[in-house]
């Protein structure tokens, strides 16, 4: 029987993955880009196990919020690394350095 | 939806018909010949709005179910954050031109963000915590990246998106959390939750991300990392927008989820708060010291304010909350003062930012040196400036809720940070000969940079009255 802690388990993980794609990762910013969505879906799958779990329905309309946000996330996302690509030639993780932070 | 429903949120609804409908004029009509009466119109727009929020009294209302509320609290701060931009556009206006970035997008971009901040500081809801949130920092992304032929700026703008997405990452996984072990997401269900008992330890784990999340939004120490990096490398007029109204979004926000829906469970999150803000304080304090770039540094100036003001937060009392408040909108009226400066720093027709350029510029500009100097102090907290009576406030809160050692925490950090200050200031008035600046400041900056100067004197008698409207903002949080 697979019950609400193993969804939770499942998210955890996929966010834990998510979080690690994003500082590990020294290849490419795209990788980064699919960490962020890696992290937003383990959001979801967490809200809609709570929300069946519960009964109670505001855990899948969040769900969907966050599904049309994190569309129009990726979209300016994309764009801004097009524009970045076509100022540096590149868009390695290495090469975004000209400001030392 | 009623008609209650809709009135609650009237100055939201019309922002936003303000934007679409400028963004439609702006992309079938005029396209960049528009810009410059947009951008007036837009500030006209936020002034206007402010004035009549401000002087729109009455108690508490929600709208929504819950989701929106009106109360004084949300007042207090949307009144700062729409005069604060509605400053930053003007001071920007004569920067952009001159550099050809003034684009339609741009009024209609800060548009859409202050909606956002808006709806932020009225949020009822996590749902409508979220959607605040991502409009303003979906409005911020792209307008860190305007500037689309330069790296810097280009690079500013990836570097905040990757690092505000991990944030709403964060964010969102706590909310998730919230939801799940108080099985509701509006705030007045979790408050009840929360007063039951102890609180639980997956709703402790939902705070714990949520307050992650929000501290990068604040760019509180350890999550600060993108702050000088998009300062330095977005536009100065965009910098300048970054340091102010956005801040106090979020740190409103922050007050907001604080007190609204884990209100008795202080306790818990004091502690986080008061590392928050101890370790920006310290950070904002010591980092500053070595920079050259006058955007970075205000970068580790804001950071290190923002402490201050988490310093108020963490009290955990209507008198913090007021405090903060009253902080937050002062430190606006400095940065608003400061950037005003900054954004005429020019020699041979280009923008400067290097701090050696500001070498004796009592002797050239002795009317723009002092407006610096005294905001300099202003932003040290030396007395008997604003500035002073500002930290002051949240020290005392800090003392009142027996957190001396954050008190004195905050005032090493504070007499450590102004050195930096004292550095531009010496450099003004004894630096050496070399490189000055040659540029003119516009009608606008100089207006501005001499107003917010005055404030910083004038204030001194009764701080223009801000404290009564913030410790009645500050008791419709804290109940």
């Amino acid at each position: 029987m697979v019950g609400l802690e193993h969804y939770l388990t499942v998210a955890a993980a996929l966010f834990v993955i998510g979080i690690f794609g994003i500082f590990l990762n020294r290849k490419n910013v795209i990788v980064i880009l699919m960490s962020i969505e890696l992290v937003l879906l383990a959001v979801n799958i967490n809200l809609v196990a709570f929300s069946a779990h519960l009964g109670d329905l505001v855990g899948q309309v969040f769900t969907m919020f966050i599904l049309t946000v994190a569309a129009a996330e990726a979209a300016i996302g994309l764009a801004i690394l097009v524009c970045f690509f076509r100022n540096r030639g590149s868009i390695d993780v290495e090469d975004v350095n000209v400001m030392k932070g | 939806m009623t008609r209650a429903d809709l009135i609650a949120v009237l100055p939201e609804a019309l922002l936003a018909l303000f934007a679409l409908t400028a963004l439609m004029w702006g992309a079938f009509g005029g396209k960049d010949r528009i810009a410059r009466p947009l951008l007036y119109a837009t500030a006209a727009m936020l002034a206007l709005l402010a004035l009549w929020i401000g002087s729109a009294g009455g108690g508490a209302s929600t709208a929504f179910g819950g989701m929106f509320v009106n109360d004084a609290f949300a007042r207090f701060a949307k009144v700062t954050i729409l005069v604060a931009a509605a400053a930053v556009l003007v001071m920007g206006e004569d920067f952009l031109a001159r550099r050809d970035l003034l684009r339609f997008e741009y009024p209609v971009l800060v548009a859409l963000a202050v909606l956002g901040m808006m709806m932020m500081v009225s949020a009822g809801d996590l749902m409508a915590l979220y959607m605040g949130l991502e409009l303003q920092s979906l409005a911020l992304y792209v307008i860190a990246a305007m500037r689309r032929d330069s790296l810097k700026s280009t690079e500013a703008g990836l570097k905040y998106f990757v690092l505000g997405a991990l944030a709403s990452g964060l964010l969102l996984y706590g909310a998730s959390l919230t939801y799940g072990y108080a099985g509701t997401t509006t705030f007045a269900g979790i408050l009840a939750a929360v007063r039951d008992s102890t609180l639980p330890l997956g709703l402790l784990f939902g705070l714990v991300f949520l307050v992650a999340g929000l501290a990068f939004k604040v760019s509180a120490v350890p999550f600060h990392m993108w702050t000088p990096d998009v300062y330095e490398g977005a536009p100065t007029p965009v910098t300048a927008f970054f340091a102010t109204a956005p801040k106090v979004g979020a740190m409103a926000l922050f007050a907001r989820l604080l007190h609204d829906a884990f209100g008795p469970a202080g306790h818990d999150w004091g502690q986080i708060v008061a590392f928050l803000a101890v370790a920006s304080m310290f950070l904002g304090a010591v980092a500053a010291i070595g920079q050259r770039d006058i955007k970075r540094l205000m970068a580790y100036s804001s950071i290190g304010h923002m402490g201050f003001a988490l310093v108020g937060l963490a009290a955990g009392s209507a008198t913090g909350v007021q405090a903060m408040l009253v902080y937050l909108a002062i430190y606006v009226t400095m940065n608003v003062g400061v950037f005003a400066f900054i954004l005429s720093m020019e020699r041979d027709g280009r923008h400067v930012t290097d701090i050696a350029s500001l070498s004796l510029l009592a002797r050239a500009e002795p009317t723009a040196a002092l407006a610096l100097l005294i905001l300099l102090f202003s932003l040290a907290g030396v007395p008997p400036l604003v500035g002073f009576f500002a930290k002051y406030g949240v020290l005392v809160a800090a003392v009142q809720a027996d957190m001396v050692w954050l008190a004195l925490a905050g005032v090493i950090a504070s007499v450590i940070g102004a050195f930096y200050y004292l550095r531009i200031v010496y450099l003004m008035y004894f630096g050496q000969e070399g490189e000055g600046l040659d540029g003119a400041m516009s009608w606008s900056q100089r207006a501005l940079l001499v107003a917010a100067a005055a404030v910083m004197l004038v204030g001194v008698v009764n701080l223009f009255g801000i404290e009564g409207p913030a410790a009645a903002a500050a008791a419709a949080l804290v109940r």
